[in-house]
């Protein structure tokens, strides 16, 4: 029994346009198999695409910014700044003495600005009550699919500064 | 003679309905492993992308044999 089809003595048209109704209904299934066999190719590609850009492409490189002087803010203080570009928002935390951390401040789940919340120390969507850790921008309740993306700080002197984004 | 084809017939389609239902089930799993990889890679994990890749070639293999099993299905049925 061949496992491919050979080649009809019938004209294509004539295959795939019977005159008889039970010809017809093999026909609208042989073509919706072949149309989800492609929709599985098209997965397929895809996973293949992610696997590529996660191989070869390399994640982009910032350069450091200033974004303030140690000391600027108080312990559990706040401070908003744009980085790598002005239309990035991004916020710092001062958690102690000589502990900062920064995240973006767009909600991964529809981008709303999230606020810190002393309270409860954590990041906190006001949209739909998505919070983030402080300690590491995991997700700990709420809708948000992704944690958030972290800025790298870099302490120089008495000045910190902002060198690359983690988990874009 | 003529109710031996149209039994023949009969059990062409379907042989070819299950095939196509198992190929929706297939197809659904798929959908759903790309975006699972879509969310794990975006949150900066990489180590399932190229398990998930393979698994996804595997289930498109399936796809695959299904439509040649529907192709060679059609052709017995009607053509002989």
């Amino acid at each position: 029994m061949p496992l491919f089809r050979s080649p009809s003595k019938e004209p294509l048209w004539k295959e795939e346009f019977s005159v008889f109704t039970s010809d017809e209904r093999y026909v609208t299934r042989r073509q919706f198999t072949k149309f989800l066999t492609l929709a599985s190719l098209g997965m397929f590609v895809g996973n293949l695409w992610i696997l590529v850009k996660s191989r070869f492409v390399k994640a982009p490189q910032f350069s450091a910014m200033e974004i303030a002087e140690v000391g600027e803010i108080p312990i559990r203080g706040v401070k908003l700044f744009t980085y790598p570009t002005p239309q990035d928002h991004c916020i710092m935390v001062r958690t102690s003495e000589d502990e900062y951390v920064a995240y973006s401040q767009k909600c991964t789940h529809l981008s709303c600005a999230v606020y810190y919340s002393a309270k409860n120390d954590r990041l906190e969507c006001p949209c739909h009550q998505g919070f983030f850790s402080i300690k590491d921008g995991s997700v700990l309740q709420g809708p948000p699919p992704r944690p958030l993306p972290q800025i790298t700080l870099e302490r120089e002197g008495t000045k910190l500064f902002a060198t690359g984004v983690k988990g874009t | 003679m003529a109710n031996t084809e149209s039994h023949k017939q009969k059990r062409g389609l379907v042989a070819i309905d299950g095939a196509i239902a198992l190929i929706v089930i297939l197809l659904v799993v798929q959908i759903w492993l790309l975006s699972a990889t879509l969310e794990t890679y975006l949150a900066g994990h990489t180590s399932t992308v190229v398990p998930a890749a393979i698994f996804s070639g595997l289930l498109f293999s399936a796809c695959l044999a299904l439509n040649l099993f529907v192709d060679r299905v059609d052709k017995e049925s009607r053509h002989n």
